[in-house]
């Protein structure tokens, strides 16, 4: 155990110092989408439900958020928690009608019911339909805080993802978790030894949205605007393999992974060009702009050939050795 | 009606010119990591019965499923007809004349009786199998029942069906799982006598069966299996004197 | 004449249109149910494979100058050869699996062929002709019939009804329906079942490839066009389960009709009413309409 100990106080130390050594904005982008697909992870890699639906909850944390902080004009902490609780209670309901099937059923419904939000989003006043919530401010965290500061930013945004992995890694532990995993494991079994498994996923499920909406809170916050992008099942996607590309059921997986893609976006232009300038062939240009090429690529390659994930695979590497 | 005592198989013993119809040198297999089949050796002669005795989870079933490929990792030698089938897939071991009846019986509910029946396409050139015709006689029930769906007739008929739909495909060695179980006595010994019907008919037989008073009169010899190993062997005429082994054995 | 203040020839064009997207549900979901059952994969690429059809018929016009009768004699035969080969190259290695890998690949190669599409073509609707033969309306009493509409209905219901004979009435559908339940166990009849997944396959993306060519004149072909569509038919298809194939085509066409009415009446409604049934059902009838729980 003092093992990791000292590897999370060493990370953390890391952490503190990076945004002097890396656009903290960058950072940001990636402790969100870590925190998101870390909240992903806890349903399928615990319970082994895959949702395809959980931009319905980012989103609707991002755009309550937005609306709340920039029409509303409320204080920061409202608008983060008032996200978190949105994402908790679209979660709740989109819970109770998905539980209500298994596998495959499952997936299927919670991505109808997230595309469902999607239209309701482009049509809704509210949202500002096709341009979404600009300009939405970051105000003044407890009054105190200002946090048009991109440093005092990134500091709150690296508390809220902190404080929601060590919940994460402490359900995860818990008497709950080891539920959760035993239902993942063999469901039959769990329900022959007396468990309410419905109730167990349903709780997994709000836990996931809570945590899904409170990223898309802090995104709104860090980033000033919430679009349709935010609720899009493009998101609900790429979200599923950030998690398959760090590895699922793995704590530090859905990190990496959400490192990994959105590095790999900022740079697949960059990649694109260079390309093109490597090989002639001007269509490599276009390919840098398509996130969607590489992305459908990489699921493609992880699914048939890399299921574990990055630390996955590290995890079995050091157990053979 | 013929006793087995009186029927003289029809069974080429001649060493140099007979093909076995089946036979098995160490055979191991695998449903994914557990290890079940250990060391099977049994050969079977064209035209005679076999059965394979053992306590339940000994690998009887198992034995017949890695004869068909359908088990996980399969190691050793299989020959049906003198053809080496362990690396082959299981259609095509059933080209080879093989006839599958599994414990399951595995009647279609989405086909009706007479599409279950008909389900099962001709897998040799040269044999012919039973005719539709020569079918509903020996299975009269079958004919009556041939429009509704396969599952929905009775323990006894759905048994008749599943033996009666690999009787028409022109497969010669049928490898029959527990068929008597859960029958009532009158239809197990309306199968004992379509057993006798079919040897007489020079098909080969291996069958898997608990009901030892069933199994113990058609056949002409026996496997003992026991942990996915053959224990025992020996021939019909040795059964009396074999009995205090079996029934330690199987508890007989 | 009018009913609910709404006129009647209103209504029924209403009617019309909507079975004219009952037919591509319908036909989606035939497709997607019968890929199911016998691969037990969710196929997400079935939007995309719609999506290529509709685009093969674009580009072979366009082209090729091969004509709308051609397109769509040849275009699901293409398709469906280019499904073979992703079952036969990718598919197959996931069938011992968990089957949400299935999903997960399948909803790769959308991202994938629709990531290309666009980069040659971007996100604006290419315009298709309707052909000749089919332009214009005929007057049917109170009735003004879009003749190319109307010959979609047609045309879908001929291949659903072809299909539903097909797999429930013949030999070669026994062969699926039996194999559906028990492949296992129609292998070891002698029948190869790898190669019948494969045809099955090919055959079900083929259906949406024909989908896509009628599709082609109706909608703007885009790169997008598949998406918003399978979303719509994985709900149409949760309605109705995926065990009837005569249930995945009355449930299709059904909603469809439905949709079709909530615009008259309640047009904001109409883009999510598909989901708000789904929800019903959920909550009411959790096995689907006509559900065999697999």
């Amino acid at each position: 155990m003092t093992n990791s100990r000292v590897g999370y106080s060493i990370a953390l130390a890391a952490l503190i110092a990076a945004p002097f050594f890396i656009y903290p904005i960058f950072l940001m982008n990636v402790m969100c989408f870590a925190l998101f697909a870390s909240a992903f992870n806890l349903l399928i890699g615990y319970t082994g439900l895959l949702s395809f639906g959980h931009a319905a909850l980012f989103g609707s944390g991002a755009y309550i958020t937005g609306h709340i902080l920039s029409k509303m004009g409320l204080p920061v902490e409202f608008g983060i928690l008032l996200g978190t609780a949105t994402g908790a209670a679209i979660g709740l309901v989109m819970g109770l009608l998905a539980i209500r099937r298994t596998g495959i059923y499952f997936t299927m419904i919670t991505l109808a019911l997230a595309q469902m939000m999607y239209f309701i989003c482009l049509q809704a006043p509210f949202t500002g339909g096709e341009d979404g919530l600009q300009g939405v401010p970051r105000g003044k965290l407890l009054g105190v805080v200002n946090l048009s500061s991109d440093l005092n930013m990134y500091y709150v945004v690296l508390a809220i993802a902190v404080g929601s992995f060590a919940l994460i890694m402490r359900t995860v532990h818990s008497p709950f978790g080891r539920v959760m995993k035993a239902i993942k494991e063999n469901e039959p079994r769990a329900i022959s030894l007396g468990y309410d498994v419905n109730k167990y996923k349903l709780m997994a499920f709000v836990m996931s949205a809570a945590l899904s909406g409170l990223a898309g809170s802090t995104k709104t916050l860090v980033f000033g605007f919430a679009t349709l992008t935010d609720v899009h099942w493009h998101l609900s996607g790429l979200v599923v393999l950030m998690t398959l590309v760090g590895g699922l059921g793995t704590l530090l997986g859905p990190i990496v992974g959400a490192l990994i893609i959105i590095a790999l976006e900022n740079k697949l232009g960059d990649l694109g060009n260079w390309l093109a300038a490597a090989t002639s062939i001007e269509w490599f240009k276009s390919m840098g702009e398509s996130v969607t090429m590489l992305t459908g690529l990489i699921f493609i390659i992880c699914v048939l050939a890399f299921r574990r994930g990055i630390v996955g695979e590290i995890a079995v590497f050091f157990k053979r050795s | 009606m013929n006793t087995v005592a009186e029927q003289k198989p029809i069974v080429d013993n001649d060493p140099k010119t007979a093909k076995k119809a089946l036979e098995i040198r160490n055979l191991q297999a695998w449903y994914g990591e557990s290890y079940i089949l250990q060391d099977i050796n049994i050969t079977v002669n064209q035209g005679e019965v076999v059965t394979l005795l053992g306590r339940n989870g000994s690998g009887r079933t198992t034995t017949l499923r890695a004869i068909m490929g359908l088990t996980g990792a399969r190691k050793g030698s299989i020959r049906i007809g003198g053809v080496e089938s362990i690396n082959l897939p299981t259609y095509k071991i059933a080209h080879l004349g093989v006839g599958y009846c599994p414990e399951e019986r595995a009647i279609f509910s989405s086909l009706s009786t007479e599409e279950n029946l008909l389900l099962p396409p001709s897998i040799s050139k040269t044999e012919k199998g039973m005719s539709v015709k020569e079918i509903y006689d020996m299975f009269p029930n079958l004919a009556e029942r041939k429009a509704s769906p396969g599952t929905r007739l009775s323990g006894g008929e759905q048994q008749m069906l599943a033996v009666a739909r690999i009787l028409r495909t022109g497969a010669k060695l049928l490898l029959l799982d527990e068929i008597s179980e859960g029958l009532a006595p009158v239809i197990v010994q309306a199968l004992a006598r379509m057993i006798v019907t079919l040897k007489a008919k020079g098909y080969t037989i291996v069958m898997v069966e608990q009901n030892f008073r069933f199994a113990a009169p058609l056949a002409d010899r026996f496997y003992v299996v026991e942990h996915g190993k053959i224990v025992e062997t020996f021939a019909a005429s040795e059964l009396d004197s074999k009995m205090p082994v079996l029934s330690e054995l199987l508890g007989v | 004449m009018e009913i609910f203040g709404i006129p009647w020839s209103l209504m029924l064009s209403q009617l019309l249109l909507g079975l004219v997207n009952g037919s591509f549900y319908a036909m989606m979901s035939l497709g997607l149910a019968v890929i199911f059952g016998l691969l037990n994969i969710i196929n997400f690429a079935h939007g995309a494979l719609f999506m290529m059809g509709a685009f093969f018929a674009w580009m072979g016009l366009n082209y090729f100058g091969i004509n709308y009768w051609f397109a769509l004699l040849i275009v699901p035969v293409v398709v469906g050869v280019f499904g073979i080969l992703i079952e036969r190259s990718m598919l197959r290695w996931l069938y011992k699996l968990d089957h949400l890998y299935g999903l997960l690949l399948t909803f790769g190669i959308t991202l994938l062929l629709e990531g290309v599409f666009r980069s040659f073509y971007g996100v604006s609707g290419q315009p298709y002709q309707v052909p000749a033969l089919l332009s214009g309306a005929t007057d049917v009493g109170a009735l003004t019939l879009p003749n190319y509409r109307a010959w979609v209905v047609v045309a879908s219901l001929t291949v659903c009804f072809a299909t539903w004979f097909v797999i429930e009435r013949t030999k070669i559908g026994s062969y699926l329906r039996a194999g559906t339940e028990n492949p296992k166990m129609v292998e070891a009849f002698g029948i190869n079942v790898p190669v019948m997944v494969s045809l099955t396959y090919g055959f079900g993306v083929a259906l949406a490839a024909f989908a896509g060519v009628l599709a082609a004149p109706i909608m703007q072909v885009s790169s997008l066009m598949g998406s918003n569509l399978i979303i719509v038919v994985f709900a149409v298809v949760v309605i109705g389960g995926m065990g009837s194939i005569m249930g995945s085509i009355l449930t299709g066409l059904g909603l469809g009709v439905i949709e079709g009415f909530t615009r008259v009446f309640y047009p904001e409604l109409s883009a999510t009413v598909v989901f708000i049934l789904m929800g019903i059902v959920l909550l009411i009838r959790p096995a689907g309409l006509f559900g065999k729980e697999k």
